[in-house]
């Protein structure tokens, strides 16, 4: 690991000054990633701003229904509070299909939305990398991709946003609230990941200088939500393919749907198209494949990833089915 | 430091990670270092309580906070391990152990996992002991000791 220079904050504005004049200064959160990544010196900051003490660390319910999580709830804190787990369930069981009980309570939320992909050439030094080397080529393409994306993938990056707490937020249209010197603004987290096209090295709307500071969810559309993961092994593994849902039925027809998909493509991957075939459509298996269908229209496979395509369709269809099939789709 | 309930003066550089301090610097060997990047669970101790990979914590970020290590743990697991035969190397042991300490903490506490959901937190079932503790590997395969040891304490 390159040497750097280390300065906690006590308080929000010293954690913004200290990166204000200073360009290659990072964040630490709960570090999980970034200690990984700058032990493989994929990142090498020359300041690291440990925000790890700011007191950024409630679950507050706002008026209306909704809910403010501040940006240094560490990951187990939020799969298990009352809140979350009643009235968006389908963001607690992301949380608990991710990593290890360990890593969950060392990882905080800001740092899940902003952990970077776990392609393998990324992290190898040795290969080359548009992400990790801009315009060094892709080693993934023609390599080994059973990780990879088939969803918003570009011909110069086919990497994966590897979250699962991140799917869940997607699909519950959750806010970032991210401040600065400058002053505090707010992006859809569907805005918030970039999508990889010529310029994968570029991963999302936040300015250098920006601190992710809280993410808001308004009133979930229902608290009927599931969050269903496939992976190598049953447990602590990366997604494969993984579907956040939310579905509200009335008289045997949707009457409102959400979707996001991981595991699949190099954001949070919103699934706009599969909602709006579901939105009035009978609340059925035939409609459930029409939308998964025209989800994946749009998918590109390589060879070791093709079987993402198929897996995806089915992992929505089951969990859409899992959200109808104990009767209370009327 | 805090470490085990003692202080322990350190002068280190930032970017020594609490597992390297530990071992290296403070001579507290029973942490093991396995991946050294969050993917196996040797390296589990306790801050404030509640488990963490040593490998991926920078030691400058835990000042101040309670560090235990297995060299500080007195705990009924400890021979229910022997008594099951949870280990055969031994190399994950400190961390397995460190680990459950930490996990039977969380269930007490209402911890949810992937496999209660939200069934209110009753006894410690093999699968839900397999899913809390998935996050420590044991390379020869000594689930099945571990998981009855674990149960056994938990009852
Ligand atoms: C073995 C292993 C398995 C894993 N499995 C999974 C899994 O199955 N599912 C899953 O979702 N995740 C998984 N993870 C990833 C883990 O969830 C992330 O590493 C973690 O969420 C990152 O959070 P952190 O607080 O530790 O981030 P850090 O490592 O501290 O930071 C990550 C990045 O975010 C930046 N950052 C942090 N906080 C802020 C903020 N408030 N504002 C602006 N920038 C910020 C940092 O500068 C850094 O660039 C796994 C990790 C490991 C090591
Ligand atoms: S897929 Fe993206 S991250 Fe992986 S090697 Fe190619 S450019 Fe790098
Ligand atoms: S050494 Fe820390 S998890 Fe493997
Ligand atoms: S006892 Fe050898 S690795 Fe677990």
């Amino acid at each position: 690991m390159r040497t750097f220079s280390y300065v906690r904050a006590p308080d929000v504005e010293t954690a913004l000054r200290a990166v204000a004049d200073e360009p290659n200064a990072k964040f630490l959160g709960g570090g999980t990633n970034l200690v990984d990544l700058m032990r493989e010196n994929v990142e090498r900051p020359d300041v690291v701003v440990d925000i790890s003490r700011l007191p950024l660390t409630g679950v507050e319910e706002l008026p209306g229904g909704g809910v403010r999580i501040g940006a240094l709830v560490r990951n187990s804190a939020l799969a298990a509070h009352p809140l979350i787990r009643t009235r968006y369930p389908v963001l607690s069981q992301a949380i608990l299909c991710g990593a290890s009980a360990q890593l969950r309570n060392m990882a905080t939320v800001g740092g899940n939305l902003l952990q970077r992909t776990r392609c393998l050439y990324f992290y190898d030094g040795a290969s080359a990398c548009n992400k990790r080397e801009p315009a060094s080529g892709c080693a993934a393409i023609g390599g080994f991709t059973r990780n990879h994306g088939v969803l918003g993938v570009s011909e110069h990056c086919i990497a994966t946003h590897p979250s699962d707490l991140c799917v869940a937020l997607a699909a519950l249209d959750a806010e970032v609230e991210v401040e600065s010197t400058r002053g505090t603004r707010r992006i859809p987290l569907t805005g918030f990941h970039r999508l990889p096209g010529s310029t994968p090295h570029v991963e999302s709307a936040l300015e250098p200088d920006e601190l992710v500071t809280a993410i808001e969810l308004p009133a979930p559309i229902t608290e009927r939500s599931r969050y269903r993961k496939v992976r190598d092994r049953a447990s602590y593994a990366f997604a494969l393919v993984s579907v956040a849902a939310a579905l509200e039925t009335g008289g045997g027809t949707v009457t409102a749907a959400r979707l996001a998909l991981g595991g699949v493509a190099p954001k949070p991957w919103r699934a706009v198209e599969a909602e709006r075939v579901l939105l009035g459509a009978p609340a059925t298996e035939e409609s459930f494949r029409a939308a998964a269908d025209a989800e994946l229209a749009a998918a590109t496979a390589q060879d070791g990833n093709t079987f993402k395509i198929e897996l995806a369709r089915r992992t929505i269809v089951a969990t859409l089915r899992d959200l109808t099939s104990d009767g209370s789709a009327t | 430091m805090r470490v085990n309930g003692a202080d322990e003066p350190l002068d280190i550089q930032p970017q020594v990670s609490l597992l390297d301090a530990l071992r290296e610097h403070l001579g507290l060997t029973g942490t093991k270092k396995g991946c050294d990047q969050g993917a196996c669970g040797a390296c589990t101790v306790l801050a404030d309580g509640e488990r963490i990979n040593s490998c991926l914590a920078l030691a400058v970020q835990y000042e101040g906070r309670e560090i235990t290590t297995i060299e500080g743990i007195d705990h009924p697991l400890q021979g229910a391990f022997v008594r099951h035969d949870g280990f055969q190397c031994g190399y994950c042991t400190s961390g397995q152990i460190c680990s459950a300490v930490g996990m039977l903490a969380e269930h007490k506490d209402g911890m949810p996992s992937a496999v209660t959901e939200h069934a209110p937190a009753g006894e410690l079932s093999p699968a839900e002991i397999r899913e809390r503790m998935s996050g420590n590997l044991c390379r020869c395969g000594a689930y099945n000791g571990i998981v009855e040891a674990i149960q056994e304490v938990a009852r």
